[in-house]
């Protein structure tokens, strides 16, 4: 229990030390979480009538980035594959970042569903035992399961390792070993899940596809490695944690035939809409042409496309992928952004026109909407920060405990 | 009691005081807390939100735990809106399958039924606005082909030649009824000259989608074939209302607005007792009637006698006799969901 409370100390003090640049970034995410304080206040107080959700269009800014964040999420078992199954030597200290990233965005995603749902105070619903869960019937209760089931295989994960290379002792294979393989395999299936809670509804024509998880999982193939790429060689630069070229070459091309992949499922959708053009590409028309006039989500489809074949097109050369401190990280930028946007643009909004009786509505978030997103994000992002920091400490040796050394095993 | 009196404001929040709800919510959240820890009885307000919080699906409570719940709401309700309110709980119809037929030849568009709904069943009056059934208005579309597209039509003359393969040069046009609906018109008299009309609500589907959807089984089928929500067990995921083909849910997205001087006070638990702040509604077939051997409202406003209802069991009520000689169709049939409501042809 007293190494508990030191691991805890430590691990918080470390992560809480930092140079000016680091103390402006936690200050950067402060002024949004005290800004989204406010917006969340007047949300849950006046009711989801303060975001921009209609009968019509009722999927907002929150359930496109909870789609986006499971991206993520399910993305960061691609560090631990290589490390676990494929056994490469070098990424063996990564792994646990990855789990840390997918630990941080599930949880991003548990308070985006949060936002979303109209009566947060009876969440309580739902748990097992006091609730109901509506299985197997519900997808949005498998989606539950699944998402806090990878939340909690990661956080004991993260935790284990951490903690076992905190006080110096080798880890229990028959301990860890089983409890990875379970994240990996989880990992698609939130993903998978996540799809299915969209394509279960018939009527959301641009979503009965066969094709969404495909689609899901390729956009998480790049947009995934594309932050991890982001923050491996940010820790590089800025810590004492070596980070081979080679770890960032396999995440580049991850990103790159995924985003090969992408194009392949998209056009297989469009190309199945868009030649029969039966009422099934009625949504995805408003969202390429426009209907009557309503041209809002026009601009948009297109600069995701073009951003989407341009950034493929660019990690196609080898000189790009290997520039390490200028085009790679840019590109990375804007596959992340770009998936990003295109969760809203196209694939939620437009979705919803034309409602089921013919209306077409064009979706206008509030900015209380947009500062509740941005504070979700901040939140995130700041725990994502800090436990990537004090994990950093502690995979450098910076952190240990005070008796490591005389704990049987020593540092591995 | 003045101390109720404020609770029941804050249940009606028109947005102006939040801030103080606000602290008074947290103060009830206090109380509340400190109740359960120190078991000090704590006032009686704080008793009623936290009961509210606490309870249970409807259909899993004992009866007592219903009659204790119902009364709670009789008060509330009672003191809300200055006038003697009910909360029945009657039970559904023993052998008794309800079922709705309207005559899409029939309807003349005047929506009365929507406004004989509104006022029976409680709905948010503005901000939002909440009304369970659309009406929509087709055009009668382009009634002539064109002699000039006789022979045009894609793929046009172009550079790689014409073989005087045509496809059609009307097919762009739209001819007869253009399929484009309107469900906000706004016209000096019905019926319009021209159009045609199609009433749209709860389907009361015997597969309903909604029902599927719901993580909580806060929604469900009941024995006669209606299907309820239970407002108090709803998250508000609106998952319901994204699984629905019908498009016949509706989101409080605020406190709904509903005056005290247009309140219904003949309620029923799963109809038309007035609804909370981020929960589910949807038309009933008037629960709090039908359950009690009346007809919904909007059958008895309706001005033409489109709208029919009754046992889909019994072979001599109204609906089955028009099933068996009318010519009937129901809406999205393609969706699976069979509904027990029917369109018909006079």
């Amino acid at each position: 229990m007293k190494i508990m409370i030191s691991f805890a100390k430590d691990f918080v003090s470390y992560a809480l030390k930092g140079g000016g640049k680091y103390y402006a970034w936690l200050l950067f995410l402060s002024f949004f979480i005290l800004v989204g304080a406010y917006t969340s206040f007047r949300q849950f107080s006046e009711g989801l009538i303060t975001i921009g959700a209609t009968d019509q269009v009722s999927w907002e800014l929150y359930i496109s980035n909870f789609i986006f964040t499971a991206h993520i999420a399910a993305a960061a078992v691609l560090v631990v594959i290589p490390a676990y199954i494929y056994k490469r030597k070098d990424m063996k200290d990564l792994a646990v970042l990855g789990e840390i990233i997918a630990l941080s965005f599930v949880t991003i995603g548990i308070i985006f569903v949060t936002y979303h749902v109209g009566r947060p105070d009876r969440m309580w619903h739902m748990f097992p035992g006091i609730g109901i869960f509506n299985l197997p019937n519900s997808m949005l209760a498998f989606d539950v399961v699944v998402l806090n089931v990878y939340l909690i295989v990661n956080a004991i994960a993260v935790f284990y390792l951490l903690f076992k290379k905190y006080i110096g002792q080798p880890m229990n294979k028959k301990f860890y070993t089983p409890l990875i393989y379970l994240a990996v395999g989880w990992g698609p299936l939130i993903h998978i899940c996540t799809a299915f809670v969209l394509s279960s509804n018939p009527r959301v024509h641009s979503w009965a596809s066969a094709v969404l998880p495909f689609a899901f999982l390729s956009m998480a193939g790049a947009s995934g490695p594309a932050l991890i790429i982001i923050i491996f060689l940010l820790i590089r630069k800025y810590t004492k944690l070596q980070i081979d070229d080679a770890v960032i070459d396999l995440f580049s091309q991850i990103i790159a035939w995924s985003l090969g992949i992408l194009l392949l499922v998209l056009s297989a959708e469009y190309f199945t809409e868009l030649y029969s053009s039966t009422e099934h590409a009625a949504s995805l028309k408003l969202n390429m042409f426009g209907h009557h006039g309503l041209n809002t989500y026009v601009p948009w489809f297109w600069i995701t496309m073009v951003l989407i074949i341009g950034s493929f097109v660019m990690l196609l050369i080898p000189k790009i992928r290997k520039s390490y401190n200028s085009f790679l990280p840019a590109v990375c930028a804007v596959v992340f952004l770009t998936v990003l946007l295109e969760k809203p643009v196209i694939l939620v909004f437009p979705a919803f026109s034309p409602t089921p009786l013919g209306e077409y509505a064009i979706y206008y978030p509030t900015l209380i909407e947009y500062f509740n997103m941005l504070f979700v994000w901040a939140l995130g992002f700041l725990g994502l920060t800090l436990l990537m920091k004090g994990a950093i400490g502690i995979l450098t040796g910076e952190v240990r405990h005070s008796d490591a050394a005389a704990v049987k095993g020593g540092v591995k | 009691m003045s101390e109720e009196r404020i609770d029941i404001k804050k249940e009606r929040d028109d947005g102006d005081n939040t801030r103080r709800d606000f602290l008074k919510n947290m103060g009830i959240a206090a109380v509340a807390g400190a109740a359960a820890l120190s078991a000090v009885p704590a006032d009686a307000e704080a008793k009623v939100e936290l009961a509210e919080h606490l309870q249970g699906h409807f259909e899993l409570m004992t009866d007592g735990q219903k009659k204790e719940c119902i009364e709670r709401l009789e008060k509330r309700y009672t003191e809300e809106f200055g006038k003697k309110t009910t909360v029945s709980n009657a039970p559904p119809v023993k052998g008794v399958l309800f079922g709705y037929a309207l005559s899409i030849s029939k309807c003349i568009g005047c929506r009365r039924c929507v406004k004989a709904c509104v006022q029976e069943n409680n709905q948010s009056r503005h901000d939002p606005e909440i009304e369970w059934i659309r009406v929509l208005k087709m055009e009668k579309g382009n009634l002539a082909f064109s002699a000039d597209k006789l022979d045009k039509g894609y793929p046009e003359t172009s550079a790689l030649g014409n073989h005087g393969v045509q496809v059609g040069g009307n097919a762009y046009n739209a001819v007869g009824v253009s399929g484009e609906t309107e469900h906000y018109y706004e016209p000096d008299k019905v019926p319009e000259k021209d159009a045609f009309y199609f009433p749209v609500q709860c389907q009361q589907c015997e597969k309903p989608a909604c029902v599927k959807a719901c993580p909580t089984q806060a929604t469900y089928r009941d024995p006669n074939g209606i299907v309820v929500i239970d407002y108090n067990w709803c998250i508000g995921c609106r998952m319901c209302l994204l699984a629905c083909p019908y498009w016949a849910r509706r989101f409080n997205w605020a406190q709904p607005n509903l005056p005290a001087e247009d309140m219904n006070p003949k309620t029923h638990y799963l109809g038309n007792r007035p609804r909370m702040n981020g929960v589910m509604e949807k038309c009933t077939f008037c629960l709090q009637r039908v359950r009690d051997g009346r007809y919904p409202a909007c059958v008895e406003a309706c001005p033409v006698g489109a709208r029919k209802f009754g046992n889909l069991l019994d072979p001599e009520s109204e609906v089955r006799k028009i099933l068996a000689t009318k010519q009937v169709l129901r809406f999205k049939e393609e969706y699976n969901t069979y509904p027990k409501f029917f369109y018909y042809i006079d």
